[in-house]
């Protein structure tokens, strides 16, 4: 039954993703060049409105969920190393395989580095927990834990900060 | 229903958000792509031959990084993309066989060996740095900022930074 929920939910997020044109490369690399924000549009309303969604199941008790370990060096060296691939190949992992569904075959390049990339990780990843992940590790730590405030206070400034942003990229044309 | 085309990364985007609402709820499952990728990996290294079944990333979790764990909800996830991408694609007549990004060709050229290289360095360094970080932008930017995570927070933030100054010296700053 997992196995079909997961194939469901992910031919809708691929009809999603594709109707936004979020994983065209130009949609990508035009956010990267800050000429066209689609995909952060995108984003930004599917976070306002999954976090409002899953924080409302958690406070009726339905879900229980805890944010991913935070550590300061993972996530400041993955997260740049990430952001170099990923504005080189103009996709990321899941939106490659929606691209290459779409037609866009050039990215069987982009989805064999990133496989190769997976093998090179296997032999990093010794070096990568004893050196880089002890580096201002905090646990699983949420904004709302940090400030020490209500999440629906975090959601709320989320929201009317993406709403700002939106305004703002809608007068720009961006 | 007709509506604006501008408005449709806000409209898909808020679907979006339901539906991950909707998984969680249902299956349990936030969503999430990059570690499919290691999974398939070690299985081609396998049909090499090659045996690294004693490297450590692949014995944590008991073998969650290998082929093993297939199939599983995240595999069904990723293949669900494709499928779902093919048929709005098709349905709404914007299939196209593209062999490389016009983007990318009017700044590159159309040399398929000059994609390729960039592709295999630049997939590498994607890959590695979304295992590193613990997520891709859907593992961590969309499901890790929905949970209000800091880490999430972080990676996501620093995609972008490490994005937009390559692209800044890839493309030069120029318009499109």
């Amino acid at each position: 039954m997992t196995l079909i929920f997961g194939l469901i939910t992910g031919t809708l997020f691929g009809v999603f993703l594709q109707q936004a044109e979020a994983i065209r490369f130009e949609r990508q690399v035009g956010a990267m060049r800050l000429v066209d924000m689609t995909i952060v549009k995108y984003m930004l309303t599917t976070i306002v409105v999954g976090s409002i969604g899953i924080y409302l199941l958690r406070d009726l008790g339905m879900v229980e969920f805890a944010p991913r370990a935070f550590s300061l060096g993972l996530q400041v060296v993955g997260g740049l190393l990430f952001g170099i691939g990923w504005a080189i190949i103009g996709y990321c992992p899941g939106t490659s395989i929606g691209a290459l569904a779409e037609g866009r075959v050039g990215v069987i390049w982009p989805i064999l580095g990133m496989l190769l990339g997976g093998i090179i990780f296997a032999f990093l990843y010794p070096a990568v927990q004893t050196y880089i992940a002890p580096i201002g590790a905090f646990g699983r730590l949420s904004v709302a834990d940090l400030l020490g405030v209500s999440h629906w206070v975090v959601i709320a400034f989320l929201a009317v900060a993406a709403g700002a942003l939106f305004r703002f990229f809608e007068k720009k044309g961006l | 229903m007709k509506f604006e085309t501008h408005h449709k990364p806000y409209i898909f985007g808020a679907l979006s958000g339901l539906l991950l609402t909707l998984s969680v709820a249902v299956a349990g499952q936030f969503f999430g792509t990059s570690t499919t990728f290691p999974r398939a990996a070690s299985g081609l290294v396998q049909l090499l031959g090659v045996d690294m079944s004693q490297i450590e990333f692949y014995t944590v979790g008991n073998g969650s990084n290998t082929l093993a764990s297939f199939p599983n909800w995240q595999l069904l996830f990723v293949i669900g993309i494709g499928v779902g991408a093919f048929i709005s694609s098709r349905l709404s007549g914007t299939f196209k066989v593209e062999k490389l990004p016009p983007m990318w060709v009017s700044r590159f050229g159309d040399s398929t060996r000059t994609r390729v290289a960039f592709s295999l360095v630049g997939g590498s360094l994607a890959m590695i740095g979304a295992r590193m970080a613990g997520g891709c932008p859907s593992g961590h930017g969309v499901s890790g900022v929905s949970q209000l995570g800091l880490s999430s927070l972080l990676a996501l933030a620093m995609f972008f930074v490490g994005g937009i100054v390559t692209a800044r010296v890839l493309y030069k700053g120029g318009a499109a």
